[in-house]
Order: structure tokens, then C-alpha cells, then sequence
């Protein structure tokens, strides 16, 4: 007898679930009379969800759908009308201007924070400059010494991100010129790791976010200029790019309330916490 | 009786449940990764020296991330053998009371912890000690690897092995010391072979662990897809890849299919292992006469 009291027991907690699940689902449907969608950049999808969360916080009739699949899916999307606002690393391509033109939808581009990529070495490498055609060349396995670069006659240990990174996409992109980084390069999961692997290594060299700079590694000097917020902010550090949100047209209504946030001194304060640089007030760290 | 044909039913769905789920992953791992093979082809894919997935044009070409699981697992063999039987002989015919009441449960401590701290511990401490200790380039390779996966298999390994050892029936070891032999004969001469299949049987479970480990090989191993030349070069095993990429990988490209596909080589090498475990054991026993 006890042991059916306890099984139906458990049927009551299974019922209770379902209940529960259904009576989730249904808010989520009552909640999406007002939604925005955002798709594009995996690089921008961090900003964009840290910032859709806190905006999610303070109107709660709003909802918004955050998706990646990267800047030319993005883009496609707000040509074909699927999304509100498209994410992208580059800006748009002229020919996706005149395409988005002919199909009546008028691309407004909105720089919502920077990227900036320091290279770094272990604190006692004497190396403190590297051109951007030195990188390239340690990246795709043409040196393999610290010797010819100005330092001592050790190995260079690569340090490189898994290729699924949003940094790895950005460094490929403005160091590599698109070639294969050498297959013997460390991979790593994330940037904090790359900087854990480069400050116990001597011999290594690494590339991080400029929001993950610490003392315990140092950052080298690209093409003479230093990766410090100024020059990221300015365009003239080498490794540095503008991340955009594109709408159709001038943002309106709750849209515009979106950008404006992102935009304000509280979405830019999250844009720093996800590693970015923000394109106006503090980047002290 | 209905009580009884209800209870009938529940536990026989309950054990014919992991059945299902083993076909229903099985199932999932061939539609998902024959595309891979369709495309690519299965030597060019397992044969091949290159991992690029994401390049264009993309090589899929898993040899260095079989050989890194190779290497790890290999290298996992020598730390987790020596101290999994070991520590099992020592606990059988060694250890009083005591000992072993300390010795048993930190054992068992040892499989409880977490891979993703022995991944930190590796990542933070091991690696630069091994890096100084040998004066390499980097302390994150195949050797830093295979410690803390041989340490991780070590439980297993000695927790089989010492129940095998338990289960040689008294009569032979007192017809061996009657015979005149010492204790030492008759460890090496008649506890040892009797437990063989089991202590077989434990190796193989605690490497076949070793080889699906995922974590910490994925923050210790390096992570580098080139096919190692030493045991001190950098490696990046097959859960590692699957572990660092599946989440970006575009659901339905080539990439997601080739995912799925070292999935499938990964579960066709942990098969062949039990498989030859249960081999194994199955000869020990008619060997002894011992029945099932």
C-alpha cells in the first residue's frame, strides 16, 4: 500500500512539471507583444545579449530575440525583413547597399563599440614591437625563433583560439589576411586562458581583447603604435575595428529606445564588462 | 498479481530504457556524420593530416586528433597501471584495518572530484611545473595530459582490481602456501593470474575513461591539431575538438557532420574496448574453470 502512495506521489510531482512548463510557455507568448529581433556577428552577439537582458529588465512588455550566424546572415536578414537589427564586424559591402536599396529597405549604420586586439608576450621577453607582417609571419609557422625578432635564441610558442572565437574570426581577419595559422599552435577556449597559457610561458605569444590586458603579460607594440583605448578609439592601432548595428532607416519607437540604451553610458558600461572597447566615457579597467 | 505484472512492466522499461537510449544515440551519431563520409570519405577523413574546418577551402582531416587521443591515452596507461593495481595489491594483501579504512575512501574521493578541477589544477599548476622541470616550450602537451588523465582512471582501475582480487577463492591461496611456496610465489604465481581477468577487465574500463575524457585534456592537452612527434608536444584529442567547436559549428554544415563523425570513431574505439574487455575475461574464466 505505501509503496502506490509513494508512486502516485510521483505521478503528482510529474503533473506538477507540466503544469509548470505549460504554464511557462504560455507567459512567454503573452509577454511577445513587442519584439525585437536582433541577428548577425557572433563578435557583437555578447553586447548584443548582455545589453537585450538589462533592457528586457526595465520594459517588461518588450521582448527581444538575440541570434547569431554571423555579419553577411545578419545582413541578409534585414534585407529580407527577418530581423530589426542586423550585427556585423565589417561594415556593409556596396554591392549588399545597393541590393538592400532595391528592395526598399534603407540601411542606418550605428558603431556601437570597438574591438581592439592586443598581441601579448610574457612579461621578460625582451621583444616590446612587432610589425604586423612579423606576426603574420610567426602565425603561419615562417619564424619560429624569438632570435630573429630581437630576443633571445628560444622557441616562440603559439598561442592561438579555437577557430570558433569571435577573436580568432577578428584576428584571422586583420592580421592573418585570411592564411592558416601552423597546425602545431596552442589552442585555447577562451581569452582569459590564452592569457593564463602566455604569463607561465616564456617563449609565448598571444593575442587577447583589450578589455583582458593585465600586468601579468605584456602587450608589444604593432607597427610602432601602442593597443591602449586611445588608439583603438582613434582607428590607428593596426589590430582594431568598428562593430556596427544596422537598422532599416532611422530607428523608431521602441527600436530607437534599443539603440539608445546600447548607446548610453549604462550599455556602454556593459560593452567594456563583455571585453570590448566602448566608444565613449571611461575604458579604465 | 496485478501488483506484481504492474511492477513487472515498470522495471522492465526501466532496463530496456538504456537500450533504447544507447540505439537512439547510435542512430543519431550514423544519420549525422554520414554526410561527412558521403562528402569527404572515411580514409581521406581519417587518414588525413590536416584539421582546418573552417578555412576555405576546409581539410578534414582527423589522423593528428586520433593520434593525440592515442598518445594521452598511452601515456595515461603507464600512470594508471602501476598505481590502480598497485595501490589494489597493497589494499588486498597488505593493508591492516587501518590503512585501509584511510586508503579506501580516498580512493574513492580521488573519482568523485570533478575533471573540469583536475583541468584547472593541470592548467595552473601542473603545466608550469612540468614546463620548468623540463625546460620545454610549453608545459601544455601530451605528458602534462597524460598524468592527470592516469591519476583520473587511477579509481577505476584500483577499485576493479580489488574487487578481482577479492573474489579468488580462498582455496588457492592456501593450497599454494601449503605447497611451500612464500607469499611472494603465490602473488605473482596464483592470486595475481586468478585475478587476471578481472585486473584486465580494470585497466581497460579505467583507460577507456581516459580516452573519453573531455575537460581536462581540452584546458591541459594544448590543444595544437599537428601530429606529435614527442610526448612533450602539444595534442589536441578527439573530445577536445568536438568539446571546443560543437558550440559554433553551423548546424547542418560540413563541419557540424565532421563533429559527428569523430563522435562515431570515438564510440567505435570505446566499443572495441569493452568488447575486448568482456573477451578478455570471458578467456580468464574457462581458463580457471571458474563458470560465469
Amino acid at each position: 500500500m505505501k509503496k502506490i502512495i509513494i508512486m502516485c506521489g510521483h505521478t503528482g510531482i510529474m503533473f506538477l512539471f507540466i503544469a509548470l512548463a505549460s504554464s511557462i510557455f504560455t507567459t512567454t507568448l503573452k509577454a511577445g507583444q513587442l519584439t525585437i529581433t536582433i541577428k548577425g556577428s557572433t563578435t557583437v552577439l555578447p553586447i548584443a545579449q548582455a545589453t537585450a537582458e538589462v533592457f528586457m529588465d526595465r520594459h517588461p512588455g518588450v521582448n527581444i530575440s538575440v541570434q547569431g550566424g554571423g555579419s553577411g546572415f545578419g545582413i541578409a536578414s534585414l534585407i529580407d525583413g527577418s530581423t530589426d537589427i542586423a550585427d556585423t564586424s565589417r561594415p556593409m559591402e556596396k554591392n549588399e547597399v545597393i541590393k538592400a536599396k532595391s528592395k526598399g529597405v534603407y540601411p542606418h549604420e550605428i558603431i556601437v563599440a570597438k574591438d581592439g586586439i592586443a598581441v601579448i608576450v610574457h612579461p621578460s621577453n625582451p621583444v616590446d614591437h612587432l610589425s604586423t607582417n612579423q606576426i603574420l609571419d610567426i602565425y603561419t609557422g615562417k619564424v619560429s625563433s624569438w632570435s630573429s625578432l630581437g630576443g633571445t635564441n628560444t622557441k616562440i610558442v603559439v598561442v592561438s583560439r579555437d577557430t570558433s572565437s569571435g577573436t580568432y574570426e577578428a584576428f584571422e581577419k586583420l592580421a592573418l589576411k585570411g592564411e592558416r595559422v601552423r597546425p602545431d599552435a596552442l589552442t585555447t577556449a577562451s581569452n582569459k586562458q590564452v592569457a593564463i597559457t602566455v604569463a607561465n610561458t616564456p617563449g609565448a605569444i598571444g593575442y587577447i581583447g583589450l578589455g583582458y590586458l593585465s600586468s601579468r603579460v605584456k602587450a608589444v607594440k604593432v607597427d610602432g603604435i601602442p593597443c591602449t583605448v586611445k588608439t583603438v578609439i582613434s582607428g590607428q592601432y593596426p589590430l582594431s575595428r568598428p562593430l556596427f548595428m544596422y537598422t532599416n532607416g532611422n530607428p523608431r519607437g521602441i527600436i530607437n529606445n534599443y539603440i539608445e540604451f546600447v548607446l548610453s553610458e549604462e550599455g556602454q558600461k556593459l560593452v567594456r564588462e563583455q571585453g570590448y572597447v566602448g566608444i565613449s566615457g571611461h575604458n579604465g579597467h | 498479481m496485478t501488483k506484481e505484472r504492474i511492477y513487472r512492466w515498470i522495471f522492465s522499461i526501466l532496463a530496456f530504457s538504456s537500450l533504447f537510449f544507447l540505439l537512439g544515440i547510435m542512430i543519431t551519431l550514423l544519420v549525422q556524420a554520414l554526410p561527412m563520409f558521403k562528402k569527404v570519405g572515411i580514409l581521406e577523413f581519417i587518414g588525413g593530416k590536416y584539421w582546418y574546418p573552417t578555412y576555405d577551402p576546409a581539410s578534414f582531416g582527423i589522423l593528428p586528433l586520433i593520434l593525440g587521443s592515442a598518445m594521452v591515452t598511452t601515456g595515461a596507461a603507464f600512470v594508471c597501471i602501476p598505481l590502480g593495481v598497485g595501490s589494489a595489491l597493497y589494499l588486498h594483501e597488505l593493508a591492516g584495518p587501518v590503512q585501509r579504512a584511510i586508503m579506501k575512501p580516498a580512493i574513492e574521493i580521488l573519482a568523485g572530484i570533478p575533471s573540469i578541477v583536475y583541468g584547472f589544477f593541470g592548467m595552473v599548476i601542473m603545466a608550469p611545473m612540468v614546463q620548468r622541470f623540463f625546460g620545454i616550450p610549453t608545459g601544455f602537451n601530451a605528458f602534462t595530459a597524460s598524468l592527470i588523465l592516469g591519476v583520473m582512471a587511477t579509481p577505476t582501475v584500483c577499485s576493479i582490481s580489488e574487487d578481482a582480487l577479492n573474489v579468488v577463492p580462498g582455496s588457492f591461496k592456501e593450497a599454494s602456501l601449503a605447497l611451500g611456496a612464500n607469499r611472494w610465489q603465490t602473488l605473482v604465481k596464483v592470486t595475481i593470474p586468478a585475478a587476471g581477468s578481472g585486473i584486465s577487465t580494470a585497466i581497460i574500463l579505467g583507460l577507456s575513461r581516459a580516452v573519453g575524457e573531455t575537460m581536462t585534456v581540452l584546458m591541459v592537452a594544448g590543444g595544437a591539431a599537428v601530429i606529435p612527434s614527442s610526448i612533450f608536444d602539444p595534442v589536441r584529442p578527439m573530445t577536445a575538438t568536438i568539446a571546443a567547436e560543437m558550440g559554433e559549428a553551423v548546424v547542418g554544415s560540413l563541419h557540424f557532420h565532421a563533429l559527428f563523425a569523430i563522435g562515431l570513431v570515438l564510440f567505435v574505439i570505446t566499443f572495441i574496448f569493452n568488447i575486448i574487455a568482456e573477451m578478455v575475461s570471458r578467456r580468464f574464466r574457462e581458463r580457471l574453470g571458474l563458470g560465469r
